[in-house]
């Protein structure tokens, strides 16, 4: 699947994930699927890991819901999560697998591996909790312009 | 009864419980599904015996969570 995400959405996200540091940083993504198959991020939630720590995210629960219903409002659909990986590369942990329950939702991880040089990349997950399968999705960074 | 479900009114059977709502909507993956009932997020050891009531509001939401290593 081809995911699109605004340049704006993405500097969002990293900033908050610096801000954050050295805990992950995490929140959710919603938008639409366009008939052409593309899947179009048209929000990002910038929310609280309530594990706050480097290794772990949870998303707070009530902000969880709070952004679904604002989602709602808006007209679009809720699409996955981001989080991120303060100083590992953009892939799945095994936690992350474990624990990506949704077989809709995509997952976006950002790296901060490279502090100056973010690296964001999507995934989807799907299968039983014991042998999940990860396909890496193509993800396009649109400016302005686009 | 009339109760909410991801915020669509929805016509259910009176008592039915939270397990039954899950199985009644076709939830994917319910092992996995979390369920808040008026904004209160409820134990999934309990979905079998949360008897829900007259105007409930009902969102299924998967839990979001992951780890770096």
């Amino acid at each position: 699947m081809k995911i699109t995400i605004r340049k704006s959405d993405f500097d969002r996200i990293y900033e908050h994930a610096l801000k954050e540091r050295p805990d992950e940083a995490c929140g959710l993504v919603a938008g639409i699927d366009r008939e052409d198959g593309v899947r179009e991020i048209r929000k990002v939630y910038l929310l609280t890991n309530i594990d706050h720590t480097n290794e772990h995210f949870s998303i707070d629960p009530k902000e969880h819901l709070k952004a679904v219903k604002d989602m709602r409002a808006e007209g679009l659909k809720p699409l996955g999560n981001w989080h991120s990986h303060p100083e590992t590369p953009s892939r799945p942990s095994e936690e992350d697998k474990r624990l990506a329950n949704d077989p809709h939702a995509t997952y976006f991880i950002l790296s901060l591996a490279e502090k100056d040089n973010p690296v964001l990349n999507a995934f989807h997950v799907e299968g039983e909790q014991e042998s999940r399968n990860v396909r890496k999705e193509e993800l396009l960074i649109l400016g302005e312009e686009d | 009864m009339k109760i909410t479900v991801g915020g669509e009114k929805k016509d259910v059977t009176d008592d039915i419980t939270v397990a039954a709502l899950i199985e009644q909507e076709q939830v994917e993956t319910p092992q996995y599904v979390t369920v808040s009932v008026n904004e209160e997020f409820i134990k999934s050891g309990t979905f079998e015996t949360h008897v829900l009531k007259e105007g409930d509001e009902i969102e299924f939401l998967y839990f979001m969570g992951g780890g770096a290593y």
